[in-house]
């Protein structure tokens, strides 16, 4: 069983603390995901839990081990951790073939010969690269690098993974395809993952559920990828988790009434004394129309970006922005130009006080 | 998971290889010159600073420090200006075989110097020397031309063995400097002349001026080119002043003192240096360094490229193959003064010295195995220390980077004099008059070479491959094994070889520290020479330039092969 618990877990480099208080449990076998912007200390958690840093205070427990314990000093070395880890850098030892590489583990775990090769052969073509196991990393390209890396962490069967970026450096196409075949492999094998990355199409994408940490190392909301982006709990999430559309909206005794001018509010309305609010939304979802109900604005600027129209809409002097389906827009008359009035509507919005939005910079 | 948890052990391996980094550096390195500190500012059972200014005051100390810093300024200032001229001549205008000549100008470094003016000793001393006695013999001269024996002579030997390591630093820094800061100035309506000294000069200038202080920290401690040159007309500077001392007194107390005051100027002016230059590097670097192999702006040098290269190669014959034939053939005379015809030539002294002649079969042998276990020890050494500061995380490494930079500020001559303070018996290990004094001396005088090379291969290690083994289920010692020493392999080659071929050479530290039976290769030429036995010493001369260059070659095709590989 290889669950992570971290309690109360800082970590400081003299005066500069990166982690505060930080606690986490991870399940056995499932993905889970840290996410948040560079610099944000994901990576310095990950090299926490592989050992490669102790915590300046706190406990780390792998399975049913102690492994780190700032308290007591008790510190499990990386090399009896019983892990995986696949680095950014792919990490892969330039002067090993792809066969020596992934076999590194075995060798020292001092697996015999024969089962050792027919193990290495096997997770070689796990990761589709048969053929390829005489070469030198040099004659490989980045992406069958980084299988090598990923091949080189599955070969002891461990029961923990830990990646840290391991997709950033590939193209689009491998990095989707790289991604998909991650999370079969962890299915397959049955093992726990912790992924770090700044990416959330890939965070969305791959996990059982996301953890997304904020600039100063704080972890603001954990939950499963849908919960992150359908429901964030604050403007922070909401920020991070999309172009987010912010409309003006103040209140006038007991009516709200948007940006400048006075058009009340046609939706649900929110709950608080402040006087100054704050609609955020994705451009999703917003439902624009010629006519029909809802707030009345100017198509300030259209753009045609190919599959999609842009259209950035003025409301009584605050701006939002939406796009329509190219396809669709041409089929319901919905290709606007610059100045023509139009109608807006929303489907999902989060009410937030303005001033708390204006702390994270929104 | 399998494994208990357990306690971090109080000395891990990390320990170990700290303590054993800081004792190598103590040992070798920092205590030697703690002793001559200690013996220059400790007089009669107290600090007294009155002595070492007496010290200072005495005529012939007084004298030595300024001929050094005479000497080193005039190197400095004609290095500085020779090497920058040729670095512009090959990088930045239509010269011809410009690769070529480039290739040409490096070849000094490979003539120790004091060969360079064992030969310029042969061909311009007033009397006996070869050009000076052509026209006082054939065009009625009265007086010789020019006179070696003399500070102007001793300057122009230093700078022609001296100027490349300029001419290195400003190619590079012209090589790499971004074109687009000139053509935008060019756009701009600038034209050459004011590009040159409003762009490119202020861009190089870092460059320049680290050259120049390496030259001037250089030319303050050289020995060689003093020693043969100087002390025929009295002309002394700090290091021979030293060796003068040490060896004419056999170690009395006042010949130590004044030695320790002089080597205490000797470190402080170097360590002051090395830190002006840092400054300087420090402050030049963001500007230059964009990416490499652009084309820079060439000035077309028109009617004067042909001029220019044929006076590019009578500087190179003039400076190189001269005294290099010279040696040769003086090597090859019955009896020194001798004119070179064919019936006085033989290589009768080239067989001698080689299969019979027991002091200069001696110097080859110790030089050889003295070259090769300094090299040895200290790549492993160096190996380790630079692991320690580039790679690990542990607590004291300060230490250590102050310790591991002090070998690249101590020079020869207080190495030396240091080894004879610390290891002759008054620490309970006596090892004077052996081979082994002059064996601990070079490993320390070389720990810099093998720090640096193995410095920038470890750099190049990224962590995360250590980390990756680690992963793997490595210790930090499989890891080391597995890892680390394969891929900083050549490093290490690079180290021996930095090392085992300098040391074949080596003067400065082996003469104060021979005995009899421990002449090095530079002992036993120098001593020769002294002796007298001109054409013995020229001939020995030769053999070492044989099996320098040579060595040089082979590490060349080596390096070039694998850098390709």
């Amino acid at each position: 069983m290889a669950t992570i618990q971290l309690e109360g877990v800082s970590r400081r480099y003299g005066q500069h603390t990166v982690l505060e208080g930080l606690n986490l449990t991870v399940n056995h076998g499932e993905c889970f995901t840290l996410l948040g912007p560079s610099g944000c200390g994901k990576t310095v958690l990950l090299r926490l839990i592989a050992g490669f840093e102790d915590p300046t205070s706190g406990s780390i427990r792998i399975g049913d081990d102690l492994v780190a314990d700032a308290a007591t000093g008790v510190t499990v070395p990386p090399d009896s951790r019983d892990l995986g880890v696949v680095f950014q850098e792919y990490a892969v030892w330039p002067h090993m073939s792809v066969f020596d590489n992934v076999g590194y583990p075995l060798k020292l775990a001092g697996v015999p010969k024969e089962e050792r090769v027919s193990r290495v052969m096997e997770t070689i073509a796990l990761v589709n690269l048969h053929g390829l196991e005489k070469r030198l990393p040099s004659e490989l390209s980045g992406g069958q690098q980084q299988r090598v890396a990923l091949a080189r962490a599955l070969v002891g069967k461990p029961s923990l993974m830990l990646l840290d970026e391991p997709l950033s450096n590939l193209d689009a196409n491998l990095r989707e395809e790289m991604r998909f075949e991650i999370k079969e492999l962890q299915h397959k094998l049955d093992i726990t993952v912790m992924y770090v990355t700044h990416d959330q199409e890939i965070a969305l994408a791959i996990s059982d559920r996301i953890a997304v940490m904020d600039g100063k190392g704080a972890i603001r909301q954990i939950g499963s990828p849908e919960d992150i982006f359908e429901k964030p709990v604050d403007s922070f999430m909401f920020n991070f988790m999309g172009v987010a559309n912010f409309l003006q909206v103040r209140r006038e005794g007991s009516g709200f009434f948007v940006g400048q001018g006075g058009q009340p509010v046609p939706w649900d309305k929110p709950q608080g004394d402040a006087v100054a609010w704050v609609a955020a939304f994705r451009p999703s979802d917003v439902i624009i129309r010629r006519d029909g109900a809802g707030l009345k604005g100017i198509v300030k600027r259209a753009s045609f970006l190919g599959p999609y129209m842009d259209y950035l809409v003025e409301i009584d002097g605050t701006h939002l922005r939406t796009s329509v389906d190219t396809h669709e827009a041409i089929m319901r008359d919905l290709m606007f130009t610059d100045g023509e009035p139009c109608i807006v509507d929303l489907r999902e919005k989060h009410w937030f006080d303005a001033q708390s939005l204006g702390e994270v910079g929104a | 998971m399998s494994t208990q948890s357990k306690k971090k052990p109080f000395i891990g391996t990390a320990g170990i290889i700290l303590f054993l980094s800081i004792a190598i550096l103590v040992v070798f390195v920092a205590f030697p010159v703690i002793l001559i500190l200690f013996n220059a500012f400790w007089a009669k059972g107290e600090f007294n600073l009155v002595d070492v200014v007496n010290v200072l005051r005495e005529p012939d100390t007084y004298q030595a420090l300024l001929n050094s810093v005479f000497i080193a300024c005039g190197t400095t200032i004609g290095s500085t200006i020779v090497g920058t001229f040729f670095a512009w001549l090959v990088t930045r205008t239509d010269l011809p075989y410009k690769n070529f000549m480039k290739g040409l100008f490096l070849v000094p470094f490979m003539l120790p110097s004091f060969i360079g003016a064992l030969a310029w000793k042969m061909l311009l001393s007033p009397r006996a020397g070869y050009i000076n006695r052509f026209f006082m013999d054939y065009f009625g001269f009265e007086e010789p031309v020019f006179n070696i024996y003399s500070y102007y002579g001793i300057m122009a030997v230093e700078v022609m063995y001296l100027f490349p390591f300029v001419f290195i630093q400003v190619c590079g820094a012209l090589e790499r400097m971004d074109p687009t800061l000139e053509e935008s100035a060019r756009i701009s309506g600038a034209g050459l002349f004011t590009i040159t000294r409003r762009i490119t000069i202020p861009l190089v200038l870092p460059s320049i001026l680290s050259g120049s202080l390496l030259i001037m920290l250089y030319s303050m401690a050289h020995f060689g080119t003093v020693a043969v040159l100087g002390i025929e007309n009295g002309i002394f500077n700090i290091p021979t002043l030293i060796y003068e001392r040490i060896h004419q007194s056999a170690g009395s107390f006042a010949a130590i003192r004044t030695g320790t005051v002089l080597a205490t100027v000797l470190v402080v002016s170097a360590a002051f240096i090395i830190w002006l230059q840092g400054k300087i590097l420090s402050k030049g670097r963001y500007q230059i360094i964009a990416g490499k192999s652009f084309r820079p702006m060439e000035l077309k040098l028109r009617g004067l490229r042909y001029p220019l290269l044929i006076f590019c190669l009578a500087y190179i014959g003039f400076t190189i193959v001269l005294p290099t034939a010279v040696i040769f053939m003086v090597g090859g005379l019955k009896t020194y003064g001798l004119p070179f015809t064919m019936e006085n030539l033989s290589l009768d002294n080239y067989k001698f010295i080689l299969f019979d002649y027991k002091t200069t079969k001696d110097a080859i042998w110790n030089s050889v195995s003295l070259g090769l276990s300094a090299a040895v020890i200290t790549m492993f050494a160096g190996v380790m220390i630079s692991y320690v500061i580039v790679k690990m995380k542990v607590r004291g490494k300060g230490v250590l980077e102050f310790l591991g930079m002090l070998p690249f500020s101590v020079p020869g001559s207080v190495i030396a004099l240091g080894v004879i303070l610390a290891w002759s018996g008054k620490f309970g290990i006596n090892l004077y008059n052996s081979v082994w004094i002059i064996l601990v001396a070079y490993i320390a005088r070389y720990m810099a070479f093998s720090l640096k090379a193995n410095s920038a291969a470890l750099e190049q290690v990224h962590d995360s491959l250590i980390e990756a083994a680690r992963a793997c289920g490595a210790t930090m010692w499989q890891s080391l094994r597995d890892i680390v020493l394969p891929l900083v392999k050549p490093g290490m080659f690079a180290a021996f070889f930095l090392i085992f071929l300098p040391s074949l050479r080596e003067l400065t530290v082996s003469i104060m520290l021979y005995a009899p039976t421990t002449r090095t290769i530079g002992v036993a030429i120098y001593t020769l020479n002294e002796d007298g036995e001109t054409v013995m010493s020229a001939a020995l001369a030769g053999i070492a330039l044989v099996i320098i260059i040579t060595g040089q070659t082979v590490i060349s095709r080596l390096t070039g092969a694998s850098a390709k590989g």
